[in-house]
């Protein structure tokens, strides 16, 4: 099993994904531990206009319910959110959640740089950032500004993608802590758990 | 994309307060700084700085400014299933008790909602009963929204947002094609007003059946949201409703108790107490 330089300073966790994600992030969601203490951000492409069904496909097997936070609301350790349809998911000084119908970034609204750069900002080196399968380029300037900012960065390895362009263009663009499989992701995230008493 | 400090962008608003008397101190933050991180890329600024000496020597370039840090990004009809619930119970439920009605589209951008909220309305035959008035902070984008001219590459959105709500003609008859734009038919607005508002500092100014503000007060923090709603809520008729976008809620604004939830799936709110 691999071993990972953890501590309890993080505070938060963001994951990206678009094509091909969707199968990880049910699996990751319904193995983490119960009462997994850190909040879980997570902004995946969907579709624009179908505002329903996305969240309750994900919470079916999730082992926590997941929440399509509303503008300003507060972020609560231990809760899985997901970017809402056709909006723009910013994090914003002071821990809460603000929306915006912005134009499409990458193609796309949500857009995962924004939810990590934005995060990034907030959370500084308290941060890790998780990018999964995709077929664009979107979330490769967020996990370079969670680097930079002296985040943790793990990319689903590009390997192990159905389509590897969006962790492939972060691997390209900044440096990358970890490189795992969906099944290490999981066993990284419990390893996390188990720093915080 | 450069990070800005929040001391910098501090510096442009009083300056831009104190020079035009606008207030962006209270918008929210994240949303507010890559909006002007886009300015300075777009303009090729090297700094805040250098941004906030062009904003105070050149109220031209101030317009330009406004326009980029206000804009909000709409579809005509967004969220479809929004406008039938208008169009099925909010609008008849206002005919039972009214023989015209009053909307107020507060922050209508580039106007894609008011045409929406005039096809609506014309299909259900009560356009001639409708008085309209549509606000926006930014004088270009109102000139945009008034002249009814859209990109024809948006229109296949708007027309699957049309199809989705369900309306009675084709979203093609409102409008004519002019090479890459469109042209809406001026008849369907004949009842709108436009007109330069500030929802921040601006004065309450009229009284309204029904208020839309969607997706406008997202990028207020949450001490202008509260102020704002306050402003809402006095241009509102007793009874009157308000819908905001389908992820704003008013629960922490202070005066929510004032309204009651009419649909929560669609953020309809009435208000309910003076």
């Amino acid at each position: 099993m691999k071993k990972y330089d953890l501590s309890d300073k993080y505070k938060a966790i963001v994951i990206g994904g678009s094509a091909g994600s969707f199968q990880g992030v049910v699996k990751i969601l319904s193995n983490i531990p119960e009462n997994f203490k850190l909040p879980i951000i997570m902004c995946l492409h969907r579709l624009k206009h179908v505002r329903n069904g996305f969240v309750e496909a994900l919470s079916i097997k999730s082992v926590k319910p997941v929440h399509e936070p509303f503008d300003k609301e507060s972020i609560k350790r231990g809760r899985v959110y997901l970017a809402p349809a056709n909006y723009h998911l910013h994090i914003e000084l002071g821990h809460t959640f603000a929306l915006s119908t912005d134009r499409l970034e990458n193609n796309s609204r949500p857009a995962i740089d924004i939810t990590l750069e934005t995060a990034a900002y907030v959370y500084k080196e308290k941060l890790i950032g998780i990018l999964l399968s995709g077929a664009n380029r979107d979330g490769a300037k967020g996990m370079k500004r969670i680097k930079d900012r002296g985040g943790m960065t793990i990319i689903q390895d590009p390997s192990t993608c159905m389509i590897d362009t969006m962790p492939t263009a972060a691997k390209n663009l900044t440096e990358i802590d970890y490189s795992l499989d969906v099944d290490e992701i999981i066993n990284f995230l419990k390893q996390l758990d188990s720093q915080y008493k | 994309m450069q990070e800005i400090e929040i001391a910098n962008l501090r510096k442009l608003t009083e300056v831009v307060k104190a020079t035009y008397n606008y207030d962006f101190t209270n918008y929210a933050m994240s949303s507010f700084k890559r909006r002007i991180s886009r300015v300075l890329d777009l303009f090729n600024f090297q700094s805040v700085d250098a941004l906030i000496a062009k904003v105070e020597s050149d109220p031209k370039f101030f317009e330009t400014f406004v326009q980029e840090i206000t804009v909000n990004v709409t579809e005509m009809f967004r969220d479809p299933s929004f406008w039938r619930l208008l169009r099925e119970d909010i609008v008849p439920n206002l005919l039972l008790n009214h023989s015209s009605i009053n909307i107020w589209h507060a922050g209508c951008s580039s106007g894609e909602e008011v045409y929406s909220m005039c096809m609506l309305l014309n299909e259900m035959g009560i356009l001639d009963k409708s008085k309209i008035i549509a606000t926006d902070l930014d004088k270009g984008i109102l000139e945009k929204a008034r002249s009814g001219r859209y990109k024809l590459k948006n229109m296949e959105l708007h027309e699957k947002n049309y199809i989705r709500f369900q309306g009675t003609h084709s979203i093609k008859d409102y409008y004519t094609i002019k090479g890459d734009e469109i042209q809406m038919n001026p008849e369907l607005v004949r009842n709108v007003s436009w007109r330069e508002h500030d929802l921040v500092n601006g004065p309450v100014f009229n009284k309204f059946d029904l208020v839309l503000c969607r997706n406008v007060m997202i990028y207020f923090n949450q001490n202008l949201q509260n102020e704002v709603l306050k402003k809402i809520h006095e241009s509102m008729f007793k009874y009157g409703y308000l819908a905001i976008g389908s992820k704003e809620s008013l629960i922490w604004c202070e005066i929510a108790n004032k309204f009651i939830v009419v649909n929560n799936e669609e953020k309809i709110y009435k208000k309910i107490k003076e």
